[in-house]
């Protein structure tokens, strides 16, 4: 791989990052991923299953926002940067410790 | 796509954990023999990059929103063993940091996103490019095709398992358990986006950056393709 293709791809990619906030102008939610709130509208109850499963973790980011932050349009819109920020650093090392760990025994075979 | 925590049965999501488990483990005996040590940066950049474009949703008719995943373009530069891989990555930081997609639902997720995907939308690439010189428009109108029936494919199956729970359990008192839409609901709904505006988006990403490695550094494009001439070689020799 070209040395300017790479210095693009992490240009490309900062771009993207910055430019998330856009993502968050589709309003409504992807099908299939509601929340007990939005079950509890449009059912009248929360399946129990939905409702354990909702308490079984916590992230952090929940929602690709910073833990404290508000919902509105100018926190959400820098904690989706700072998530998408945050994200790829910890996917970018995790992939790349699991590749290594994985072509390196390769190496000593 | 990512089908959070409680939407799923006990008998789904632990059956998918027993099919990801061989598959991740044979993915990295795959991935032992044919990944070289200078593509794991790249192996690293296309989990960060599918990453960055799931964060993007488009809306669709009915309120409801949706995006691309990346899977067939990982596949047609690393192939479809390092993609499984690089998707699988970005699902399990998605879910653990983020709350996208359930903790339960990780390997079903996976097998959506990171098996179905890229596995389809990289041998319909395979069948379109077939042959052709690296520098043929069919390896970007392939790339294309692959991204848009690979994520597809995906969101049928991702509406087949959330829509046969009604079946596995059925309501108790009116009251569904886990998801609660039937398959006559579930499978056009999500197939309904992902064929008017997903799929779109996903093959428009897929063949630009395909169309811009032949370009600038076709070298991308056949690493995948080596390995596999290599691979049939041995097999021939051997």
């Amino acid at each position: 791989m070209s040395e300017k293709i790479n210095k693009k791809f992490w240009i490309v990619l900062l771009v993207l990052a910055i430019l998330t906030p856009l993502g968050l102008l589709a309003s409504g939610t992807a099908f299939g991923e509601w929340n007990s709130k939005q079950l509890q509208q449009t059912l009248g109850y929360v399946p129990d299953g939905v409702k354990k499963g909702e308490a079984l973790w916590q992230a952090i980011f929940s929602g690709y926002n910073m833990p404290g932050f508000g919902n509105d349009f100018m926190h959400s819109g820098i904690g989706y940067i700072l998530s998408a920020v945050i994200g790829i650093a910890l996917i970018y090392t995790a992939a790349l410790i699991l590749g290594k760990i994985i072509a390196k025994r390769e190496e000593e075979r | 796509m990512h089908i959070p925590d409680g939407y799923l049965g006990p008998i789904t999501w632990i059956a998918l954990w027993l099919v990801m488990i061989p598959i991740w483990i044979f993915a990295a005996r795959k991935l032992k023999k044919d990944l070289k040590t200078k593509n794991v940066p790249l192996l690293a950049m296309g989990a960060a990059f599918s990453f960055v474009i799931m964060m993007f949703n488009f809306p669709v008719l009915g309120g409801t929103t949706g995006h691309a995943v990346g899977g067939t373009l990982i596949a047609i530069v690393l192939g479809p063993w390092a993609a499984l891989v690089a998707v699988s990555v970005a699902l399990v930081i998605q879910a653990l940091f983020f709350g996208d997609g359930g903790i339960t639902a990780i390997a079903t997720n996976c097998f959506n996103m990171g098996v179905v995907l890229p596995f389809v939308g990289y041998y319909i690439y395979r069948l379109v490019s077939a042959k052709a010189d690296v520098s043929s428009s069919r390896h970007w109108i392939g790339a294309g095709i692959g991204g848009y029936v690979g994520i597809n494919v995906a969101a049928v199956l991702a509406g087949f398992e959330l829509g046969v729970q009604t079946i596995l359990y059925p309501p108790v008192d009116g009251k569904f358990q886990y998801f609660m839409y039937p398959l006559s609901v579930s499978v056009p709904a999500m197939a309904f986006g992902h064929l008017l505006i997903f799929g779109f988006v996903e093959a428009i990403v897929t063949l630009l950056v395909v169309r811009y490695l032949q370009q600038t550094d076709p070298s991308l494009l056949r690493a995948s393709d080596k390995a596999i001439q290599i691979e049939k070689a041995k097999k021939v020799s051997a």
